[in-house]
């Protein structure tokens, strides 16, 4: 089996103990919540931080609550509690939806939200959801803290706003009374990355797109957002037509690469396909709720 | 560094490295051989045992990560001389061939129960689909977690 | 054959021959107990790891091991340079640099002039630990001096090619095999091209051509290849614990490459994590851990990672296939043609045990009567991994099965007849068994359309259709695809087949001690398929003595008598038999004892299950158990007639047997998505006499899932620059129990003639009927679209792009 190198260990006791190290050992320090990503990466030695900050013992990083018109997720929650969320499935069922389809219940049990949204894999469920709800990231460092909206958060592939000596601590995805919300993924065996990924939530009301939120993962979508799309549902009937429409819309703004999973075009009708029926789904879901 | 960790109810000290990953630690610094390893990629889960009675893929885990906490592998499995239900199942419907992802298997089917003591056929597939398997087709290992559903030891009834 | 209820039960509760017995190896496997072998951990032992090449084909300029070297911990960094320094007294090759491939072609074992794969071995590390040995191979420099790869085989012959093996002298990619064969021919050439021509010509005939790749795909067990080797010194023994699953052909072999006396030489093949054919081959890594102990004088392990094993071990199929099917137009099959360039890798290391040409490939012919059949098979270079036989498809007879049972789906649409008729019309029937084939093959038994009518019956092929045809008109995509195939299995006949010369007959031993508790000795290796347990049952059912009392060794040549190993569906068949015939040659010296003991002669004597006695008298008898005490005791025996009762025996099988069998799949098609989802799969397997059912239909689960697996997912392709695109789990994908339904199966029993207890063989009916089936499945689903085949694996990338009417090939990297 493929094996790290070297590296040395230190288990944070607080978030500020974790900043404090993370001050101490420099830009060689590398944050550990779950591990999920940056173990594999380790043993294929991609990655060789030469200190390991453990941050699994943050009982203050672990919770899901309601915070006025916010749900906050701890970085330090894990993928399977945001399945089991009852919090998070009543306000969207996207999430559990998403969660469902990301890596395997065993790798659920250890990876993290945090984890997810820093190691920023172009392909990853979580993020797409995250940036369709137009949530928010809350990063801290030894002066504080500051509140980034998830569409800003990443630069681009595995680079984020989370700077050496920072954490990030908290997702923040606002509440919508009678949002319905829905995620398709399209992947060649469960557990894989996606091939294609769309999150979304609707807002209707009398039978007009009131809110709505495209999130893409593995398609080349900025910020895995359709920003385009969205702007031209709101305000419209949330007809086949319209719906149908701004799908297009949101695959002609993806600029996704051919890989092993699939090539560009199937990717681009992918994510055409996959926005209408996430979108779809949102809206029964809203009009129903 | 020196890890200390409770391995099937005995505590164990261990120097290693801190690159040591627990697979390693438990099966070369402990001893335990019954956990096994088999890819580079967190994919194939032959690895998964118990960290504080949860399962995890032990080859994407540090043993500095279980400093501390409880540790179930499959050794742990059989109490008193008795086998667990779960892998009187395996033996029961067929549920292995090789042996070799076996006891990540049970690790996850005996998981399954403690938390679904009646878990749908689909439920067990979906439960058990971060492990790999070459030989069974996976239809004797869902039986064999239907089979310890069935067949609870009489001190296991858990809400 | 007797049928299950009729089997006396022993006092454990285990049937005394035939029959559903738990195993007796999950005892330890259950506990975490088996010992594979990493768990393998001798005092003072090394660890070892290999650099391998990162480039598909460059030169070496120069290695620099200095600073590896220097590592603490490290013991020792060996070279190719190295190795050439290493003399060798063998007629190999005078160096431990090249070794030979299992097709008398040379491999690297580590490379010294040129790297012709990527992931080839270039450098071997000896440390402390392995964590230590990892990173000392990091330290390695090597200066590379890129060539131009050769990775698509259709352009491995063209003009101006890199030519990959220079070594050689070669000038061109070409393979020429032992008998200086550069393709291999099959079949009734003329013959069959007379037939197509007059087909075309003939209005009520049709000729369908098709191209039809089989990918590169890999066994994969969980297991990785590794090994533990260590010399001593002292004894001068060598004593390697590896993953083999064929320890005595191993060790022959090693003694061969090594120049090593082979009694000298001990092969241990304790529990193996599953081979699938991955662990037939000897690779570098086996032998560089032999090496490796003679360098240090310490055991030394060795164990790949798994992109090593999936970038390095030997690979299967990869075949280029263009099939040509000529028949009526109401359906009855004329001639099939089959033309394949074979892609073999940069070393030729292709297990074909056979005389014939063209191997097991030529069983294409497949289940049908019809008269005219021929293949023609060009194999050529590239710089990929070698190999080229593995992965449960009975050396070639997966791509062989796949051809024939798409060629005849292609017919079906091209004439507008449903696939199952098509079949039985054409199938072979009871009366002509047994067959000859159109390529040359003895078809041993068989009642074909008895098969097929209970698969189809099992999977209401009637219903099925109606509700496909309801489907398809509120458009829903449901697809059905049949598959019938015929195997020949258990390599084989000494006369038509061996491997580097070794012919294929097993031996084994019987002994039975004074108090009737019996220990069998096998030269078969069990990687999963129960042997402890079956052969057991063998003995039972031959000798009447419970199961529980027969100890099976195995996996230990020092223990065990010479045979050629378990591939190919072999051990049933061939070891099988042996223990079967073992046995009987144990009953018939019981029988002398029982007649001195009964003061009778031999030939007034009767056998029932588990007992000598005098016809017409059943009270005058004797149990095995007392006879075995009486040959060990003062009783006296005729002149002549040595005491105890223990024999040995070598089976060589008169021919291969047949097994057979009818799959069906049920698929549903998102045509928006190209997502398949398998709904239902039904398998009806005839494998004659089944020893321990259980077991039976469990090793058929295991090769439905590999042919779900290569059908919708696995594959190993690689870009122009030679990356290998699947040399991980993330890549290569294996099925998980999602994408596997709950198998239905069914059984027919037509046990072979010529086998002593009937017994067929069954390791790889699955792997090798049911990925056409699936495919059969996925393209009838689709093809209201106009779509006649879609090459493997059907990503739903794949399928989506086949709807859009554009096929690519699936081999090469996606763009």
């Amino acid at each position: 089996m493929q094996t790290p190198a070297p590296t040395d260990y230190v288990r944070a006791t607080s978030v500020d103990d974790a900043l404090a190290q993370l001050q101490k050992y420099g830009d060689e320090a590398r944050i550990m919540a779950g591990g999920h990503s940056l173990i594999p990466m380790m043993r294929l030695r991609l990655a060789r931080p030469e200190m390991l900050v453990d941050i699994n013992d943050l009982d203050e990083l672990k919770h899901i609550k309601i915070e006025g018109n916010e749900i906050v997720i701890g970085a330090m929650v894990r993928h399977r509690e945001v399945l089991d969320s009852p919090i998070l499935f009543e306000h969207y069922a996207a999430f559990r939806e998403c969660e469902k389809v990301i890596a395997d219940p065993v790798v659920r049990n250890r990876g993290t939200v945090g984890g997810s949204f820093c190691q920023a894999d172009p392909a990853e469920d979580l993020s797409a959801l995250g940036s369709a709800l137009r949530g928010t990231v809350v990063i801290r460092n030894a002066q504080g803290s500051r509140t980034v909206p998830m569409r800003e958060f990443h630069y681009g592939p595995y680079t984020t706003q989370v700077e050496d000596g920072e954490i990030l601590t908290e997702i923040r995805i606002p509440i919508r009374p009678g949002a319905g919300s829905a995620y398709e993924k399209v992947e060649r065996r469960i557990g894989d990355w996606a091939v294609a990924s769309v999150g979304t939530f609707v807002v209707v009301k009398n039978g007009v797109v009131e809110d709505c939120g495209i999130g893409l993962a593995a398609v080349g979508a900025p910020h895995y957002s359709a920003p385009e799309a969205e702007a031209f549902l709101i305000g419209k009937e949330a007809t086949e037509e319209n719906l149908a429409q701004a799908a297009a819309i949101a695959a002609d703004h993806c600029d996704p690469a051919s890989d092993q999973r699939g090539p560009a075009d199937y990717k681009k009708h992918l994510a055409k396909e996959l926005t209408l029926r996430a979108l779809r789904r949102s809206v029964q879901s809203s009009q129903g709720a | 560094m020196q890890v200390t960790m409770t391995i099937n109810g005995e505590s164990v000290t261990k120097e290693c490295e801190p690159r040591t990953l627990l697979v390693h630690f438990i099966r070369d610094n402990v001893g335990l051989r019954g956990t096994h390893w088999g890819c580079d990629t967190s994919n194939c889960g032959t690895c998964v045992l118990w960290v504080d009675g949860e399962p995890v893929k032990s080859c994407t885990m540090f043993a500095a990560m279980a400093d501390g906490r409880e540790v179930t592998t499959v050794e742990g499995l059989e109490k008193n001389g008795q086998l667990d239900p779960i892998q009187q199942g395996f033996i029961e419907c067929h549920g292995l061939q090789c042996g070799f992802c076996t006891p990540g298997m049970m690790m996850t089917g005996r998981w399954i129960l403690d938390n679904n003591p009646h878990p749908s056929e689909e439920e067990i597939r979906e439960g058990i689909s971060g492990q790999l398997c070459r030989c069974t087709g996976y239809k004797n290992i869902v039986s064999a977690i239907q089979w310890a559903a069935d067949h609870p030891a009489e001190n296991e009834v858990k809400a | 054959m007797t049928a299950v209820e009729e089997v006396p039960l022993s006092a454990a509760g285990n049937p005394i021959g035939f029959g559903n017995m738990k195993r007796v190896e999950d005892q330890r496997f259950v506990r975490g107990q088996g010992n594979y072998v990493d768990d393998v951990n001798l005092p003072g032992m090394l660890h070892s790891a290999i650099l391998r090449s990162p480039y598909a084909h460059a030169r070496i300029k120069s290695i620099d091991t200095t600073a590896a070297e220097a590592l603490p911990g490290v013991v020792a960094v060996i070279t190719g340079k190295t190795l050439e320094g290493i003399p060798r007294p063998s007629l190999l090759g005078d160096n431990f640099a090249w070794m030979p491939t299992l097709s008398y072609d040379t491999q690297a074992v580590l490379a010294t002039d040129k790297v012709r794969f990527q992931g080839q071995e270039v450098a071997y590390v000896i440390a402390t630990d392995r964590y230590i040995a990892k990173d000392a191979v990091e330290l390695i420099e090597v200066d590379y001096e890129a060539l131009d790869p050769v990775m698509d085989a259709k352009k491995a012959m063209d003009a101006g090619a890199p030519v990959i093996r220079d070594d050689k002298g070669q000038t061109d990619n070409s393979i020429t095999d032992v008998h200086g064969n550069k393709t291999w021919e099959s079949g009734n050439a003329i013959g069959t091209a007379e037939a197509i021509e007059k087909a075309k010509n003939d209005p009520n005939c049709v000729v369908v051509t098709q191209e039809i790749l089989y990918p590169r795909v890999h066994p994969a067990p969980m297991e990785t290849c590794g090994a533990v080797s260590y010399l001593d010194k002292v004894t001068g023994q060598l004593t390697m614990y590896t993953t083999s699953q064929a320890p005595h052909a191993h060790r022959t072999v090693y003694a061969m490459v090594a120049g090593l006396p082979e009694h000298k030489i001990r092969i241990i093949s304790p529990d193996i994590g599953g081979g699938f054919g991955n662990k037939v081959g000897v690779y570098p890594g086996y032998v560089l851990s032999v090496i490796g102990t003679i360098v240090t004088g310490k055991p030394v392990k060795w164990m790949e990672d798994r992109g090593e094993n999936l970038m390095s071990t030997s690979f299967a199929r990869d075949y280029h296939m263009t099939g040509t099917i000529a028949a009526t137009k109401d359906g009855k099959i004329l001639a099939v043609d089959v033309d394949v360039l074979a892609d073999h890798g940069a070393f030729n290391g292709v297990a074909q045990p056979t005389n014939y040409p063209a191997g097991f490939f030529n069983i294409f012919s497949g289940s049908y009567d019809y008269p005219d059949a021929h293949c023609k098979v060009t194999p050529v270079y590239t710089n990929k991994a070698p190999g080229g036989v593995a992965y449960a498809c009975s050396f070639r007879i997966t791509e062989a099965a796949y051809v024939i049972e798409r060629l005849v789906d292609c017919l079906a649409a091209e004439i507008e007849m449903d696939a199952a008729d098509l079949r039985l019309k054409n199938l072979l029937r009871p009366e002509q068994f047994p067959y000859t084939s159109p390529t040359g093959w003895e078809y041993d038994s068989g009642e074909y359309e008895k098969t097929m009518r209970v698969a189809m019956e099992i999977a209401g092929y009637d219903e099925l259709r109606k509700e496909q045809a309801e489907k398809r008109a509120r458009g829903e995509y449901m697809g059905i695809g049949i598959s019938f195939f015929t195997e020949g299995v258990g390599a084989g006949p000494r006369k038509d087949m061996d491997i580097l010369g070794l012919g294929m007959a097993d031996g084994i031993e019987l002994r039975v001690h004074p108090t009737g508790k019996a220990v069998i000795r096998l030269s078969v290796q069990s990687q999963g398929q129960g042997h402890e347990t079956t052969y057991a049952q063998i003995v039972a059912h031959e000798l009447g003595i419970p199961p529980e009392d027969v100890e099976v060794v195995h996996g230990d040549t020092d223990q065990t008598p010479f045979g050629l190993g378990t591939y190919g569906s072999r051990s049933t068949p061939v070891s099988g038999a042996a223990a079967a015939v073992v046995s009987r040659k144990v009953r018939d010296r019981a029988k002398i004892v029982a007649a001195a003991a009964l003061e009778c002669s031999p030939d007034d004597l009767e056998w029932e299950l588990g007992r000598w006695f005098v016809k017409g008298d059943k009270e005058r008898g004797k149990t095995i158990q007392e006879i075995a005490l009486l040959s060990h005791s003062s009783l006296e025996l005729p002149e002549g007639v040595e005491g105890h009762l223990d024999a040995t025996a070598v089976y060589n099988p008169p021919n291969l047997t047949y097994p057979y069998g009818c799959y069906i799949c049920v698929v549903d098609v998102d045509p928006l998505t190209g997502q398949v989802k398998v709904r239902r799969f039904i398998a009806v397997d005839d494998c004659g006499t089944r020893i321990n059912p259980m077991i039976v239909e469990g090793q058929v689960h295991g090769g439905l899932a590999d042919g779900i697996g290569m059908a919708l997912m696995e594959l190993i392709a690689f870009d122009e620059d030679g990356n290998n695109l699947g040399g991980s789990f993330m890549d290569y994908l294996l099925p998980t129990a999602v994408e596997c339904p709950d198998w239905e199966l069914g059984e027919t029993v037509t046990p072979s003639p010529h086998h002593p207890i009937g017994a067929k063989g069954v390791g790889e009916s699955a792997t090798v009927g049911s990925p056409a089936a699936v495919v059969n499945a996925v393209i009838d689903a689709i093809s209201p679209f106009g779509v006649r085949h879609a090459d493997m694996p059907l990503t739903p990338a794949n399928v989506w792009r086949a709807i859009q009417g554009n096929n690519v090939r699936t081999d090469m990297a996606v763009e």
